[in-house]
């Protein structure tokens, strides 16, 4: 027997990080307020969330200029889309396993 | 049997973030209603006020520069009015449907929207000026509604896809209106006002009816 929720990834429990990647997913690169404004967060949270999901190497940060403000995009990587597909597979396969 | 709600509530979570950041979902059914009324005003006006001019024209056995030119100085004023009434009245039955959701009107998905409904729509109005700086009016129709209808094929990725077809229509619309130049003002009281109501009616129905009546179910599929 394997472990119905050994495809799971850890990373992507939380709801925030959820919501980052599925975003991230259908959009090429997006601004840090346009990601703030969808998800309904504080600065101070989505910062700390979008630093762990860089720090596992999931989505990559540009920072930019528009005039003198800066102007910091993001986007997926392919270890990031990767393994968030992964995770997509884990939670329809848990959806079948126990229909 | 946890974990499996739990899993489907993450999935549904998922696509409403990939729904909501990748399509523009607050565009109203409304909208279309109101822009398509006011086309249908503006082309019955410009029905009578042709028709006159040819009575005139009739009567008088023949042509008079300054009338001519009078008709089209008021063809023209009428055009800008149509439009400007057709997109202040959509803009507000959308700013209402966003508001009522509590969604921005401007966000990272109507910009997108707006980016590439006007590419090709505003390739059309300065087509269309090109066309008239000629004094040839004889496509403005048929290219009006062309170009009309490539802007919503384009849009439609990035809102409700039911404006792909209606897209379509207007094409099609356009494509035929060539071949019968003579009923313009037809074909284009069709594309612009017709299809609009068609359409908004449709939408209204699919889309801002059941969320109105059916608030909190969670029926976001």
């Amino acid at each position: 027997m394997n472990n119905p929720i050994g495809n799971l990834n850890k990373i992507f429990d939380s709801r925030i990080r959820l919501g980052v990647m599925s975003i991230l997913l259908v959009n090429d690169q997006i601004d840090f307020n346009s990601l703030k404004q969808l998800l309904q967060l504080t600065d101070g949270n989505l910062a700390s969330h979008i630093t762990n999901l860089e720090e596992n190497g999931f989505i990559k940060v540009h920072k930019g200029f528009v005039g003198r403000k800066t102007n910091t995009t993001y986007s997926i990587t392919k270890a990031g889309e990767k393994a968030f597909k992964e995770h997509l597979d884990g939670l329809e396969n848990m959806i079948k396993g126990i229909k | 049997m946890d974990s499996q709600n739990a899993s489907l509530e993450t999935l549904q979570d998922i696509r409403r973030m990939m729904d909501r950041s990748s399509r523009f979902i607050s565009l109203s059914g409304l909208s279309g209603v109101s822009a398509g009324m006011f086309a249908l005003v503006g082309a019955y006006l410009a029905h009578q006020w042709i028709g006159g001019y040819y009575q005139r024209y009739n009567n008088r056995d023949g042509f008079a520069n300054n009338d001519f030119h009078e008709l089209k100085w008021k063809l023209a004023i009428l055009a800008a009015v149509v439009l400007a009434g057709a997109i202040l009245s959509a803009f507000y039955f959308t700013w209402r449907k966003a508001s009522l959701h509590q969604l921005s009107m401007w966000d990272h998905s109507s910009k997108k929207l707006l980016i590439n409904l006007l590419i090709p729509l505003l390739t059309g109005g300065l087509f269309v000026l090109g066309l008239l700086y000629h004094d040839e009016w004889l496509f403005v129709a048929p290219a009006c509604l062309v170009f009309y209808g490539l802007s919503l094929v384009n849009a439609s990725k990035y809102t409700l896809t039911d404006i792909r077809y209606m897209g379509l229509f207007e094409i099609l619309l356009g494509l035929i209106n060539m071949f019968y130049v003579g009923y313009s003002l037809y074909f284009w009281a069709i594309g612009f006002g017709l299809l609009h109501i068609i359409y908004g009616l449709i939408m209204w129905w699919k889309y801002d009816r059941e969320a109105k009546s059916g608030n909190g179910m969670g029926g976001s599929a």
